[in-house]
């Protein structure tokens, strides 16, 4: 056992970043050959950089791109400003833990179902309209409004913010046991300075190089989302990543140059947008040093904290309200504007749904399940060579790069792999492919307690002449139980969210609750998007739930390991 | 047994039907189709459950959100060298695919359709779009599986049945009077682009240019009329032309909603069984203009790779069945015009067509006007782009 599972934690980490970096390589090239001209089966025979030029002529295509930049800037800036301002002004009060629980099981609905949520809320026929309607607008038709596929992408960002508050929050309280918290606080505090400042000043820099990474991630996945961008995002034009699925829907086939030479941009668009993320953290950084040498002691800060948990709560208020909404929406019979509720109930919906849902539930779970659990396995032993040796912390950075490039810019060279291989919508195959993006968020869920667990009671063990293998399955494993649960159900949930890799590695014989749902979105029709996003937003919910309930099940007779 | 088989199977010939029969059995069909919506899955599934139970034939459903998907997952294929063995056995698909895939020589050849043994029943002598798919020989390529109409809807309790648009100029008019109620999905979704081959039927000066591919030459001064019309539409459309439906589901939704009065659809019966599923009031009905509307008829095809043809011609036989078809006609199921002719029905089978209750909001087939032709898909592209070129980044 010892033996065997040492040799396997030293070939873990080179495993885990060839399972990772492979598909991502292969992917990118698969892209760009064709983009600058190369792919022969459409007589595409020798290198070029006309389809770049074709890309350049195409009608708006800065403003997608600029768009695509700015989305991705102001969603990170506004959902990190509100996560850092309420961790500021909360810390440690009863209101931060009530909205802790509030929060976290956010992170398990998919972003496309809050989008839809927030879109069937905010729209002139929606929700809120309905409500005030007619008695205090008068209205008893809708106005026509452009509010939701707004050219400023504002609903879209709103969609996005919701969405990264849980995430940039739950990262950041994974981050907090690291730096000494609370009495941090304590020092900034005695010494006159308000809430936020304390915590901008002290407790930020170290927080913050601990969540970089995270925030990075959201970047880049705000500059390059599809499916919110279909729902909320802006129609004239749309932003650069709804116009490469555009392009490599058209049926001249030609247009895959140009979706490729577009894709390509799209892999530059989330790199300048990261470039100037990180000149906004020198800005920021200089700021805050300004503010500080100027001995300013902020102890008036009480509208920002206001604010944040203003935001906070809305955020979980939109997307839990959103859902609701979707599940009337499922069960609902005939429901015009202005009525607030449907003028009856039907189960049709359901019936219609359920039979053919089976299937899809299947592979979904099974997928989820396995490629859930390959990640947990190579997280904890890539960790396990971490903890022992105590190198190789750096080249394991490169485990977040999936969820930097853009997924399109490299997904479609990788079906082009997958077919060539003969692998492709085959089951191990979709395994893999969601492996690369379930691996990295359960490596950033798991890693950080991980690196934080005691060190003692290892030496402990030790003296008490436990082995290395049988302290890992004895000691720290069932420690860090209810970690490992956690980084599982966010694997689980990533894995039931993944459109793309689903869609194009399961070439449309392996279909997931979440590529039915967005193929019968195209359908338009809310009473069955309800039926299909509601199902999607509880898979993940009760991976969270066993996550929560399933550790005090485990040690009833362990006091100790009870929270 | 491996060994007994031939390197490179021939493909399975319709002429000899029990053959086709026997080599289908057990296969499995991957048939790629729209998936969007309930009822049509339903109806698909209801057509595999009986091949399996009647020939042993497995039927799965792809669903498409885009049939240039399963295109493009074909065209991928090739593009690997993957020529037999192919992941895509049967597409349902339209007119500019269809025209992609005969150029791009990626469809089982020759002739198929003409073979199979309920061809007899085809009523391709008086519906002349069975034989041309948007000007494109079929070239017995594909197979029919059903007609589609322009038919335009709304709802009586807000629009009076008078006061409807008779053409495309009265649309407009009607449209500058009421600001805000009407759009189109936009281009390139096959809705949206329909609407404007419907206009462009109208106003084109010269209609038989419609037939032939674009004149490079003349295409500016073609297409003018098209342009000054979506002009002068465009400031009076929903959200003034600055977002648009994303479908015709979208467009049912937006009528229930009050956004939109007046929406359209390929299918003469979608009002009705909108009503039937409780997403529409029953006071919506149904127009279409007098000089005619948009007719076209969709199709089923097999790629020269797919791994199940003899399957896929079992399915595809199936499907143009007087009894899959008086079944996807009826309005409670989906509501599809048949591509059969009547007159060579047996009593009993055009009984069952006969029986249908076509519901509240469906014109019967005399009152639905005359079928336009669909223009050359060289058309469709051309005014796409022209679209996007001059609407596609409006501010």
């Amino acid at each position: 056992m010892k033996v065997g599972g040492v040799r396997l934690a030293r070939v873990a980490p080179p495993l885990t970043l060839a399972v990772l970096l492979g598909p991502l390589v292969f992917g990118l090239a698969g892209t760009a050959l064709p983009a600058f001209g190369y792919l022969p089966e459409l007589g595409g025979e020798h290198f070029t950089t006309e389809h770049f030029g074709v890309l350049g002529a195409q009608p708006g295509i800065a403003r997608s791109a600029l768009l695509s930049i700015l989305i991705g800037l102001v969603t990170t800036l506004i959902s990190l400003g509100t996560v850092a301002a309420f961790v500021a002004s909360d810390l440690g009060t009863t209101t931060f833990s009530r909205v802790r629980r509030l929060i976290s099981p956010l992170l398990s609905v998919p972003h496309a179902a809050a989008a839809f949520g927030l879109a069937f809320m905010i729209a002139p026929s929606g929700m809120i309209m309905r409500l005030i309607s007619p008695w205090a607008t008068g209205l008893d038709r809708p106005p026509d409004l452009l509010i939701v596929n707004d050219p400023m992408a504002l609903s879209m960002m709103a969609g996005l913010i919701v969405k990264e508050i849980p995430f940039l929050f739950l990262v950041t309280l994974a981050a907090l046991p690291q730096t000494r918290h609370s009495e941090t606080m304590r020092l900034g505090r005695s010494l006159g300075y308000g809430r936020i400042a304390s915590f901008t000043f002290l407790l930020w820099p170290p927080l913050y190089r601990q969540i970089r990474l995270a925030v990075f991630a959201v970047v880049a996945y705000a500059t390059s989302v599809v499916d919110v961008a279909l729902i909320l995002g802006p129609h004239l034009p749309p932003t650069l990543p709804v116009r490469l699925i555009d392009w490599m829907n058209d049926p001249n086939l030609e247009t895959r140059f140009l979706a490729s030479a577009g894709a390509v941009m799209q892999l530059s668009v989330t790199l300048a947008a990261l470039l100037i993320w990180v000149v906004i953290e020198r800005i920021g950084a200089l700021a805050v040093c300004l503010v500080r040498d100027r001995g300013a002691r902020m102890r008036r800060d009480l509208i920002v904290r206001i604010l944040a948990r203003l935001m906070m709560s809305s955020s979980a208020l939109v997307v839990f309200g959103g859902i609701a909404i979707l599940a009337l929406w499922s069960v609902s019979g005939l429901w015009q504007f202005p009525d607030a509720l449907p003028a009856n109930f039907s189960m049709r919906s359901w019936m219609q749904a359920m039979p053919r849902m089976s299937g899809p539930l299947a592979t979904t779970l099974a997928v989820a399940g396995l490629s859930t659990l390959i990640a947990l396995v190579l997280t904890i032993l890539c960790l396990e060579r971490e903890y022992e040796t105590g190198r190789g912390r750096d080249a394991l950075l490169l485990i977040y790069l999936p969820l930097i490039v853009p997924q399109i810019s490299f997904m479609f060279g990788l079906q082009v792999l997958s077919i060539w291989l003969g692998v492709d919508a085959s089951f191990g195959a979709l395994v893999l492919a969601h492996l690369v993006f379930v691996l990295p968020y359960v490596f950033l869920s798991l890693s950080d307690p991980w690196r934080a667990h005691d060190r003692r009671h290892d030496q402990i063990a030790a003296g008490l002449g436990i082995s290395r293998g049988r302290a890992l399955l004895h000691i720290r494993l069932p420690m860090l139980t209810r970690a490992i649960l956690t980084a599982a159900a966010v694997g689980f949930s990533v894995s039931v969210g993944q459109y793309l890799p689903t869609l194009l590695i399961g070439a449309g014989r392996l279909t997931t609750v979440t590529t039915e749902a967005v193929a019968l979105a195209a359908g338009g029709n809310r009473r069955v998007i309800g039926v299909y996003a509601f199902m999607q937003t509880l898979l993940p919910f009760i991976a969270f739930a066993i996550a929560m309930g399933l550790p005090g099940l485990i040690f009833r007779n362990r006091r100790g390991l009870r929270v | 047994m491996a060994l007994s088989q031939p390197a490179l199977a021939a493909d399975p010939d319709p002429r000899n039907w029990d053959a086709v029969l026997e080599e289908a059995r057990g296969q499995t069909v991957y048939f790629n189709a729209w998936g969007g919506s309930e009822n049509i899955n339903s109806y698909i599934d209801w057509a595999g459950s009986t091949l399996k139970e009647r020939y042993g034939v497995n039927v799965v459903h792809v669903k498409l959100d885009d049939t240039a998907n399963a295109v493009a997952k074909v065209l991928a294929e090739k593009a690997t060298g993957k020529n037999e063995g192919g992941s895509v056995d049967l597409i349902w698909i339209n007119g500019e695919n269809f025209a992609s895939m005969k150029r791009q020589e990626l469809l089982m050849s020759p002739d198929w359709t003409t073979g199979l043994p309920n061809w007899a029943y085809v009523d391709h002598e008086n519906k002349p779009t069975i034989l041309t798919d948007f000007t494109i020989p079929t070239d017995g390529l594909e197979s029919p599986w059903g007609g589609a109409k322009l038919v335009f809807f709304h709802d009586t309790a807000r629009t009076p049945a008078d006061s409807v648009p008779q053409s495309s100029a009265d649309l407009l008019k009607w449209a500058q009077e009421n600001p805000g109620r009407f759009s189109y999905p936009q281009p390139p979704d096959f809705i949206g682009s329909s609407f404007l081959k419907q206009v462009l039927s109208e106003v084109i000066v010269d209609k038989s240019k419609l037939s032939k591919p674009v004149d490079d030459a003349s295409f500016a001064e073609d297409a003018a009329p098209l342009f000054a019309y979506l002009d002068a539409l465009h400031p009076n459309l929903w959200r003034s032309g600055k977002a648009y439906p994303q479908n015709y589901p979208d467009m049912k939704q937006k009528l229930a909603d009050g956004e939109l009065d007046i929406i359209f659809a390929f299918n003469p019966s979608e009002a009705s069984a909108g009503i039937a599923a409780g997403e529409l009031p029953d006071t919506v009905r149904s127009f279409t203009y007098p000089a005619g509307t948009l007719g076209n008829t969709h199709f089923v095809a097999i790629p020269y790779n797919a791994a199940a043809k003899a399957g896929a011609l079992v399915l595809a036989d199936f499907l143009i069945s007087p009894e899959a078809q008086a079944r996807k006609q009826d309005p409670a199921i989906w509501g599809d015009p048949t591509v059969l002719s009547m007159d060579k029905l047996s009593d009993e089978d055009r009984a069952a067509f006969d029986a249908l209750d076509l519901g509240i909001a469906t014109l019967k087939p005399d009152e639905l006007g005359p079928a336009l032709d669909e223009p050359h898909p060289d058309w469709m592209e051309r005014i796409e782009g022209e679209w996007v070129r001059r609407y596609g980044a409006a501010n």
